[in-house]
């Protein structure tokens, strides 16, 4: 437990991927079985215990600290389990559980012996440990690793013999505390056999397309797609069960349950959720309301209800398909579409071109809110995992632009800790007081060269007006010119507006802050249901 | 019956008074006499006529200050050494706060009041440990007066930094630390732990690195950071004040590990909001354990809490049957208060 207990707290506060990577294997290196597979589950947020949850905890500290300072405390740490982890009396000199355990105890103990047991292990821990093991209990780590993070240091583990996509196919077919795996990593051991489970299977990713890529592409090699502004899944529907994946391999089927229950097939498939209401597909802000929901309820279900776009097959029933080239899987995919007919699903279109410069004039064209631009795939790519070149492009539409005013200024993390990095922006409208004010539209912290944010730095320093903690406030003179994706009704902005992925262009230090962009303006670009968007409607 | 010490010591505008004696204890701003406990800036204020301290307080604020702002008149007196001042007798007692920290130990017509600026239990390489004075009035501080701060061994924390060192050997470690008794005892704590490699500084720490020294605390092989190749500071460790472990002056380091050793840094969000990658927890002042071991020890009726957070040492207090009163001094810092102090780019 104290190995893992000072994972955690390295992790926590590390922002680098590599040194999290670093952490991550070390830990996997040194620790015993179980210890470190139970440690994985935790980290892949793969564990969850019936019996023990956070109102216990409150009920032991309660009971072992005067209530007074106990709310005193709390008010100042402003976390439950890290108030009890630090206030809990004793200073943790005798033997602290093993990590396994803990999990073993935590999943089968009847709920009643719990508080004494867990008050037990607190009394044998110091605050390191008592906050490991009180956050397997409220079970968010918060540690800042994804899971697929961690299977990348876990391929680290078996020095190049194994990738990340590897343990990815086989590991929504393990269970902890992952023997088999650790054992295969190591070389010790066979690749565990995942057999008819539903394992996730690693997507194929498009490069962006640049004009020199461009300018060499020979047009009757591709395909040509709409690109949508969902999010990519995986549906995967074996004899083992259906799961629907994001395209990170976390398992997402709990949040749609509809989909789960469309999908009443033996297929893998790749396409893309959306929300979609009589057969428009709305906004990316709607789908978010689903993505924060766990699990759903009615009303969730019937104001955001979703469908998948269908762009590839790679498991028809049981086979592997991946090999073929695009047209062949095309085919396979249109066959078993109109065999199965499954509800909330439809084809992706396929677009006819016979020119990029016809093409070209569709991209500009795609200004419906749920699209992004465009895919090209080659005719000829078989599907393979991770971002392989020139088989697959996106080439996303222009962006936006608008001219704002730079109103407050943040520093960064990791490598940018020193500069400031974090840029708020704004536009003018009328104030209420007559005479005009800066509104905050966004927030950027891309875009910029080295050498930008370099002079943006020096310039936030030298123009500071106010300071609020880590925020400085900043004259109202220099504009930026910001580039997004697209422009939402928002009510949790003052301005009434989001912004899809703001970024810093340029830097238009020509421009004086007054000629800079109205908030009207930006009202303009707000996203409808474009033209684009409106194809055959999905679903029953 | 002996007066009580309400009677003679009191809370003026520039700080804690002696009556009788007619002196201040670390008064907030300048006055003709001043018995200062230590030489951190916030309790030794320069421009006093008349200041009595250690010899080893003295000298570091000559440093800090300069020869003439560090008390017209300058009066050492030798530990465990009384002095009759008007009336009172005034003894100083080890606070094992920072070098030459000095708990004030005042008589006057029969009782007993113990000021103790700021203190810490757990021991220091650098400095004479705290010794407890029973006494009638124990005026203490609570800067970490809620039981969430708990101190660990700072042992522990120096080996949590060497495991560092070792897992990132191609990234400095650059820890931020208060420039007077922080700085010092984390690299006599390195030293202790085997850490023989040179220990780099910023240019505002070696003033006081040097006073250290030639006060007879050995600190090994220092070198300025300002000066080095980034070559040379690949897998090194290097001090700074805590406004600079994060800002321009931090650029010149390799790919940093940004490190911080307070007490503040027990807790979490204290850490994450400072943009801190491996929160160091050692602090010079008592921990909640240590005030609350500290009361039972010295064994007043009575405490007065200078600063911090005095309504749960208090409370505490209470509990044990020990009367609390607040003075409320404005003016005693925070360990880590002034983070966007040392922007400016210093050398």
């Amino acid at each position: 437990m104290i190995a893992f207990a000072a994972l955690l707290e390295r992790l926590a506060f590390t922002p680098g991927r590599l040194a999290k990577i670093a952490l991550l294997r070390r830990f996997f290196a040194t620790e015993p079985d179980p210890d470190r597979g139970w440690g994985l589950a935790a980290i892949t947020g793969e564990l969850d215990f019936e019996a023990a949850k956070p109102g216990l905890i409150r009920a032991l500290a309660e009971s072992r600290v005067d209530p007074v300072l106990f709310g005193w405390s709390y008010d100042y740490v402003g976390d439950l389990a890290e108030t009890v982890a630090l206030i809990w009396p004793g200073t943790g000199q005798a033997v602290p559980p093993a990590l396994a355990e803990v999990v073993e105890t935590l999943a089968t103990a009847p709920k009643p012996t719990l508080p004494a047991i867990v008050a037990g292990w607190l009394d044998a821990s110091d605050a390191s440990v008592r906050y490991a093991i009180l956050k397997l209990i409220t079970g968010a780590l918060r540690v800042g690793v994804s899971a697929r993070l961690a299977k990348v240091a876990l391929a680290e583990l078996a020095g190049g013999r194994l990738d990340a996509d590897a343990i990815e196919e086989v590991w929504h077919g393990l269970a902890p505390p992952y023997e088999a795996l650790f054992a295969w990593a190591e070389d010790r051991g066979p690749r565990p056999d995942p057999a008819e489970a539903p394992v996730f299977r690693p997507p194929m990713l498009a490069h962006a397309l640049e004009p020199p890529d461009l300018a060499a592409l020979d047009p009757a090699a591709y395909r040509a797609e709409w690109k949508w502004d969902g999010i990519r899944v995986q549906l995967v529907a074996t004899a083992g069960g259906r799961r629907l994946y994001s395209r990170g391999a976390d398992d997402i089927s709990p949040g749609f349950p509809e989909i789960v229950e469309a999908m009443d097939f033996r297929a893998v498939l790749d396409g893309e959720l959306l929300v979609v209401r009589d057969g428009v597909v709305a906004p990316f802000a709607d789908l978010q309301q689903r993505l924060n929901r766990k699990q759903p309820g009615a009303k969730m279900l019937r104001d955001f209800p979703v469908g998948v776009r269908l762009y590839d097959i790679l498991f028809d029933g049981d086979e592997d398909v991946r090999a073929l080239a695009f047209d062949a899987r095309r085919a396979r995919l249109e066959d078993w579409f109109a065999a199965h007919r499954p509800a909330r699903m439809d084809l992706s279109e396929i677009i006819g071109f016979e020119t990029i410069d016809a093409l070209a004039a569709l991209r500009e064209g795609a200004r419906g809110a749920a699209l992004e631009g465009l895919m090209l795939k080659r005719r000829d790519s078989p599907y393979v995992p991770g971002r392989p070149r020139g088989l697959w492009w996106k080439w996303k539409r222009d962006p936006l632009t608008i001219d704002a005013v730079l109103m407050y200024a943040q520093r960064g993390h990791g490598k940018r800790s020193s500069f400031y990095s974090d840029y708020t922006f704004g536009l003018w409208r009328a104030a209420e007081v007559g005479g005009d004010e800066l509104v905050p539209v966004g927030k950027a912290y891309s875009g910029f060269t080295d050498a930008e944010l370099v002079f943006l730095d020096r310039w936030v320093r030298n123009h500071t007006t106010g300071r609020f903690g880590p925020v400085r406030e900043v004259e109202q003179a220099l504009v930026l010119e910001v580039a997004f994706d697209a422009a939402q009704r928002s009510t949790r902005h003052k301005s009434g507006v989001a912004l899809r992925f703001p970024r810093i262009a340029r830097i238009r230090t020509d421009k004086p802050a007054a000629e800079a962009d109205r908030l009207e303006t930006l009202l303009r670009h707000v996203a409808k249901p474009g033209p684009g968007s409106a194809l055959d409607p999905l679903g029953p | 019956m002996a007066p009580h010490p309400s009677s003679w010591l009191r809370v003026l505008p520039e700080g804690l008074f002696c009556e009788p004696g007619g002196f201040f204890i670390d008064p907030l701003r300048a006055v003709e006499r001043a018995v200062v406990t230590h030489a951190h800036s916030d309790h030794a204020r320069p421009g006093h006529a008349h200041v009595l301290a250690s010899a080893e307080t003295l000298a570091l604020m000559r440093v800090r200050m300069g020869e003439d702002r560090a008390g017209a008149v300058q009066q050492p007196l030798g530990w465990g050494e009384t002095l009759a001042v008007d009336g009172t007798s005034i003894r100083l007692v080890p606070a094992g706060h920072v070098l030459g920290s000095a708990q004030v130990v005042i008589e006057h017509a029969g009782s007993r009041a113990v000021v103790s600026g700021d203190y810490k239990r757990a021991p220091d390489p650098t400095c004479r440990g705290f010794e407890p004075v029973p006494c009638d009035v124990f005026v203490t501080e609570a800067t970490f007066g809620l039981p969430v701060f708990r101190h660990p061994p700072a042992s522990g924390e120096i080996g949590r930094l060497l495991a560092s060192v070792t897992l990132f050997p191609e990234r400095s470690h650059v820890i931020g630390a208060y420039a007077l008794g922080k700085a010092q005892r984390l690299i006599a704590l390195l030293r202790l732990a085997g850490w023989d490699a040179p220990i780099w500084l910023h240019g505002a720490l070696a003033p006081l690195c040097a006073a250290y020294e030639a006060l007879g605390v050995p600190l090994g092989d220092l070198r300025p950071a300002t000066a080095a190749a980034k070559a040379d500071l690949v897998g090194a460790i290097v001090l700074a004040p805590p406004g600079a472990i994060a800002d321009r002056w931090a650029r010149r380091l390799a790919e940093p590990v940004v490190c911080m050793a307070s007490g503040w840094m027990r807790v979490r969000q204290r850490a994450r909001a400072g943009g801190i990658e491996l929160p160091l927890i050692v602090s010079d002042h008592a921990d909640w354990d240590e005030l609350l071991a500290t009361l039972d020890d010295v064994g007043a009726p009575e405490i007065w809490v200078t600063h911090g957070r005095e309504e749960a040492l208090i409370h505490a207090a209470t509990a044990r049957g020990i009367a609390g009163r607040a003075l409320r001094l404005v003016g005693y810092e925070d360990e880590a208060a002034g983070d966007e102090a040392g922007e400016a780019d210093a050398a």
